[in-house]
């Protein structure tokens, strides 16, 4: 009970800190018996892709002439997988970020690439403790906590 | 709540997902397949078009926009342009509304935001009903 209570909370906390949205909920609403390890897997995808994507972007910025029409195809992809599994910091700071590929704007570009990084390693940090704790409920024989 | 894409009659609705974004190419996997579609996946236009070609056919295809080799628009046109009369829903961004109108140019049947959701989902599933009844 006491472990439920302390992943219901810091679930909630995440939620109310903008970190995760709705779509991480749908997400582990999707797995079940046929699917048990839905979530993890989906997260794992996630972060690979983002790794990926985050070092494309590293390189493409730091291009004497940069390209900002690939700059844009990589945040648009950052942008549409974080979206996906409801990491809503990530994908805010690519909506931004793609606003300044838009206007061409290099410094704010590469503001927006820290912070993309930021947000992505905390949204990281904050996932894999998660599922950590969930797993730990779930080995008990109890149920994730839900947030509406 | 689930409607099953079978609802009693017997038929399955067929789905081809086209993207090349992983986590989504999964996502939409397990999503559609809860709802009872039978469920293909490709990473972009040419091989949606390379599908069809071969014989392949599918009630609703699920098209991305932003694809390498081909993207969404070209693959929409290339597949009306083969006469392919599935119903094609292009996946779009919230911020874009340019995006929604060039795929309406394209030939597509309606467009949606990534990612999809049970509403998004139950409403494609009336339009097949509607199309395919």
């Amino acid at each position: 009970m006491e472990m439920w209570r302390q992943v219901f909370q810091y679930k909630e906390s995440l939620f109310r800190e903008g970190i995760l949205d709705a779509q991480f909920t749908q997400l582990q609403q999707l797995q079940d018996e046929s699917n048990p390890d839905f979530v993890a897997e989906v997260v794992s995808l996630f972060f690979e892709d983002s790794e990926r994507l985050i070092n494309d972007l590293t390189r493409a910025l730091e291009q004497k002439c940069i390209d900002f029409k690939k700059v844009d195809a990589h945040v648009h992809q950052l942008k549409g997988s974080s979206s996906s599994v409801g990491a809503q910091k990530v994908k805010n700071a690519c909506i931004t970020f793609r606003n300044f590929c838009d206007e061409q704007n290099i410094e704010a570009c590469f503001s927006c690439l820290q912070l993309v990084k930021q947000e992505y390693l905390l949204v990281k940090n904050k996932l894999e403790t998660l599922l950590r704790m969930e797993q730990q409920i779930l080995a008990a024989g109890g149920a994730i906590p839900m947030i509406e | 709540m689930m409607s099953s894409s079978s609802s009693g009659s017997g038929k399955k609705f067929s789905v081809l997902v086209v993207d090349d974004d992983p986590v989504i190419q999964r996502i939409h996997r397990v999503f559609l397949d809860r709802f009872g579609f039978e469920t293909q996946v490709v990473g972009n236009g040419k091989e949606a078009v390379d599908l069809f070609c071969s014989g392949a056919s599918f009630h609703l295809v699920l098209m991305d926009w932003d694809m390498p080799i081909m993207d969404g628009p070209k693959a929409t046109r290339e597949l009306r342009r083969m006469g392919v009369r599935s119903m094609i829903v292009g996946m779009t961004s919230r911020d874009r509304d340019s995006e929604k109108q060039e795929f309406v140019r394209a030939g597509s049947d309606d467009c949606c935001s990534k990612p999809l959701t049970s509403n998004t989902v139950t409403s494609l599933l009336q339009q097949l009903h509607t199309k395919y009844h």
